[in-house]
């Protein structure tokens, strides 16, 4: 008799997966592999110079900059969205929970427009910010306003869960042992809250370095002050320099697939958290 | 906080109003615009029934069987959301463009990808691919392989446990996961802009369409296109939350016929 491993019985795992994988080359790895192989065009001296020209490394700076600062904020206030909406009813709570997705299902480029014609001079937010001093359109900051806007689901929808899975009787007995709310918080709540809220962070920063829809209208995209680079590889694109906008995605590519790495790391991490707990 | 998010939103429809409901009108039933409109359903429309069979095809290998290199899978899945959309429109164009991989043969055989419908269904394709696949593969794992196993001893084929067990156990998920998929498709804003050569009439996209529009300082029109794309937005959240109420009444109803 053969042996009693148990025996997967279920059809099409081969034509799934082959399909999978066929189709997961055609669309995503060849063309990726392409950008790599485009590279090789330049030795390794030109492909440094020109990834680090003054202007490119102004564009990281912005871009990554921004996108850190953006995701910062993003996991205080989505971590305050999260809880306001899983421990507290209020009127109009469900409509609350359904906007927050909203940057995510708004086009880019119109999320791009509103929000320059919002913070411009004589927007809504724009002129009563502007007359103290606060210039938010055309700075550096208004990039900062726009990735804000499109990462805050992620932080939001990673953290809710894991606070609704938390019992509020365990903040209740933290409570009762004499603990005070900022100790509860720091104590009870964050350790659990942590990988998640990290994983949220990693989300809304990959999401944040790529953006460029909502950022080149309220950015005012001025060389070394407020460009970010995909803009740079768009320009040199439409300079027809094809290696020189293909090196710098490159750089691009290596630091997504670095983050992309990390977030699956703290996934991993935090459900073996989880399962040790239980 | 929601004001934060509800100021932008408001902002679309007030910008496009503002010169009156006919200049409202005129904007979207001007050729150019409809042309985009028409563009961007098409891309839509051919983009999501291929990453649907690819999310079905990729949750039923990754959350019924156990292989090697599963995990490096699901990662290599979830790439095209953190690539640039920029960067996939680029990859293409490397590929399929005047000097790329297949440049000289596209031109031999007078067929078009970059600057083209091709190139700009291709670059949806790339920033919609992850969505579905996403949605199904933790429902999948969730759900085991009981029910399909029971289907093949009573004797269905592998087609008939995918089409009357495993599809409507997913169904929510997988309504979910077209809605994002569509909403994105049409709203992709960078990698058609740098696949699409912006061509009036013939290569727009609604969201190019509000770009060609806004940068010559015809903002009625502009944010009168955006708004069609602010409402789709807004029924895209309709249907999500939808959507979550039917599934949340659906595993109440089946914990209900467990209990009993």
């Amino acid at each position: 008799m053969a042996s009693h491993k148990q025996k997967n019985v279920l059809p099409g795992f081969n034509l799934s997966l082959g399909y999978t994988l066929l189709y997961l080359s055609l669309i995503v790895l060849i063309p990726l592999a392409a950008a790599f192989i485009k590279t090789t065009e330049f030795t390794l001296a030109e492909f440094w110079h020109v990834v680090t020209t003054p202007r490119v490394i102004a564009s990281y700076k912005l871009t990554f900059g921004a996108a850190f600062l953006a995701a910062v904020i993003n996991a205080f206030f989505g971590l305050l969205t999260a809880w306001v909406l899983t421990r507290y009813t209020f009127p109009g709570k469900k409509l609350v929970d359904a906007l927050v997705d909203l940057p995510f299902a708004l086009p880019t480029a119109v999320a791009g427009i509103a929000l320059t014609a919002v913070y411009s001079a004589n927007g809504w937010l724009g002129s009563i910010l502007e007359p103290n001093g606060i210039k938010v359109a055309f700075t550096p900051l208004g990039v900062v306003v726009a990735l804000t806007f499109i990462g805050l689901p992620f932080v939001v929808r990673t953290v809710q869960p894991v606070l609704e899975d938390l019992e509020a009787e365990t903040e209740e007995a933290a409570a009762s042992l004499g603990a005070n709310r900022w100790q509860t918080f720091r104590r009870v709540i964050l350790p659990a809250l942590w990988p998640a809220l990290l994983t949220g962070f990693a989300l809304a920063f990959a999401r944040a370095i790529g953006e460029y829809g909502s950022v080149i209208f309220i950015a005012g995209n001025m060389p070394m002050v407020s460009e970010i680079t995909p803009l740079i590889i768009i320009t040199k694109l439409e300079q027809y320099d094809y290696t020189g906008a293909t090196a710098v995605a490159v750089v691009m590519l290596v630091i997504s697939f670095l983050l992309l790495l990390s977030i699956n790391g703290l996934q991993w991490w935090s459900s073996r958290r989880n399962s040790v707990s239980r | 906080m929601s004001l934060f998010l509800f100021i932008p939103l408001a902002a679309v429809f007030t910008e496009a109003l503002r010169k009156g409901f006919e200049t409202y009108i005129a904007a979207l039933v001007e050729p150019d615009a409809l042309s985009a409109i028409k563009l961007t359903l098409i891309a839509a429309a051919i983009s999501l029934p291929l990453n649907l069979v690819f999310g079905v095809a990729a949750a039923w290998a990754i959350a019924k069987f156990e292989f090697k290199g599963k995990s490096i899978l699901i990662t290599l899945i979830d790439l095209p959301f953190a690539v640039s959309p920029v960067i996939a429109g680029l990859i293409y164009v490397l590929i399929f463009g005047l000097q790329g991989w297949f440049g000289e043969w596209l031109i031999d055989h007078d067929l078009k990808v970059i600057f083209a419908i091709p190139g700009i269904v291709l670059a949806t394709i790339f920033v919609t691919f992850p969505f579905i696949a996403r949605e199904l593969i933790p429902l999948m794992q969730a759900q085991g392989k009981e029910e399909e196993e029971a289907g093949l001893v009573l004797g269905a084929s592998g087609w008939q446990i995918l089409w009357h067990i495993t599809l409507p156990n997913i169904k929510w998920g997988l309504l979910y996961g077209v809605i994002l998929t569509n909403a994105r498709a049409m709203g992709e804003f960078g990698a058609v802009s740098v696949v699409s050569g912006h061509i009036r009439g013939l290569t727009n996209t609604m969201p190019l369409h509000v770009e060609i529009l806004y940068n010559e300082y015809n903002y009625a029109a502009a944010f009168a296109v955006a708004s069609l794309l602010a409402f789709l937005a807004l029924i895209t959240l309709g249907l999500k939350s939808y959507i979550e109420w039917q599934s949340g009444r659906s595993a109440k109803a089946s914990e209900k016929a467990s209990d009993e």
